[in-house]
């Protein structure tokens, strides 16, 4: 944590208030060791910049955040990682909802390439100087970004001609589809299907 | 009898070494004793279709044993696995590739229905594109099962009238 802290440090005196306090989480018993700090949209490439050249090597994962009836709504996570320093470094970056941009780190980490799709394909924020930003888990031409909070799990219709087309998936019924029920024989399927005798049925949960 | 030592070819009489049949019967009895698959492996499904293709249960007692990667050569899709509706355009476009007449199994919950991913990612079974003919339940399903559909698609394939069906109309090819 301590060279973490360190390159915080450095970053706040060389970008002032663009680089906000450092958050920090330790934990023993899993060996956690996180320090979190909040940058600004605007600083968010030269401060990545900076930090590779602080030894910050390795891009672990960029993942975009839907924080639905907040403000900013999205929030953008780059977790770096150092190899030499053996440290991981979280950054977070707000993004309004009206001008869901955030500058494209793939010329600092090579691999924010298919990370960066994944968060456009799912959430739509563009990332702007991105090499090849198309989508990368749904088909090109699809018309929504399904990890927003307003899309509902079952999908929407759309049709694409000469595409594709999609159907909103059935959530009731199926041998699949775990049903609400107190008591496990009743909302399992599996369970429910090798037919417990009554007597175990009919116990109430949370019994002793 | 025919003597077994007899050199073979043209030497005996008729009744001997021809069998009467109809030619649809004979064109059939040599597609369905020869189908080779196009084994489209998407989830875990695919393992039990190798586990099938292998020693233990043996799909080329059955005739299907040629898997074929490129779909010009093959005349039986097996999807085994989940499709996705971004690999459902590789699928169907696949299914275009292969020659006909062709056939195809449904292998596994999520290639028949979705399976457990009622999801905004996932094809609600793959006969939402293809023309199935037959499906398997289970997930994923025992080799016995795969085996199964498939001396059932032979069935199908001896009661069709292969000769008039050369090549199946579009609109017959509708699911």
């Amino acid at each position: 944590m301590a060279t973490a802290l360190e390159a915080v440090q450095a970053l706040q005196q060389r970008f002032g208030s663009a680089v906000g306090a450092p958050a920090t989480f330790a934990d023993r018993l899993t060996g956690r060791d996180e320090v979190t700090v909040t940058v600004a949209r605007e600083q968010l490439a030269a401060v990545c910049r900076s930090l590779k050249e602080a030894g910050f090597d390795f891009l672990v994962d960029i993942c975009g955040v839907d924080n639905h009836d907040s403000d900013p709504r999205f929030a953008v996570h780059y977790l770096l990682y150092s190899f030499k320093n053996r440290c991981l470094l979280r950054l977070r970056v707000g993004v309004p909802e009206e001008d869901a941009t955030v500058a494209s780190v793939t010329s600092v980490w090579k691999g924010a390439d298919w990370h960066e799709r994944e968060c456009y394909d799912m959430l739509g924020i563009r990332f702007t100087g991105h090499p090849d930003l198309r989508r990368i888990l749904m088909w090109e031409g699809y018309p929504f970004h399904p990890l927003r909070k307003e899309f509902p799990l079952e999908g929407q219709p759309s049709n694409v001609p000469d595409v594709a087309f999609t159907e909103a998936a059935p959530l009731q019924g199926g041998p699949f589809v775990t049903v609400h029920g107190p008591h496990v024989a009743d909302r399992e399927p599996a369970v429910r299907e090798n037919a417990l005798p009554e007597d175990i049925r009919s116990v109430e949960p949370n019994k002793p | 009898m025919p003597d077994s030592t007899a050199t073979v070819g043209y030497g005996g009489r008729l009744e001997d070494e021809a069998i009467v049949t109809r030619l649809d019967a004979a064109v059939d009895w040599a597609r369905k004793n020869s189908l080779w698959p196009m084994p489209m492996g998407l989830a875990c499904c695919a393992i039990e279709l190798m586990a099938t293709a292998a020693s233990r249960f043996d799909i080329s007692r059955f005739g299907a044993e040629v898997m074929r990667f490129s779909p010009r050569q093959a005349d039986l899709m097996i999807v085994a696995g989940t499709v996705t509706y971004k690999m459902a355009l590789a699928v169907k476009r696949i299914w275009e590739q292969m020659p006909d007449p062709k056939w195809c199994i449904a292998m596994g919950a999520c290639a028949s229905t979705g399976g457990m991913y009622r999801s905004y990612a996932t094809l609600q079974g793959i006969d939402k594109l293809l023309p199935v003919d037959v499906y398997i339940a289970g997930c994923p399903p025992r080799p016995e099962a795969l085996l199964d559909a498939l001396l059932k698609i032979q069935e199908k394939i001896s009661r069709e009238p292969g000769l008039k069906r050369l090549k199946k109309t579009p609109a017959e090819k509708a699911p």
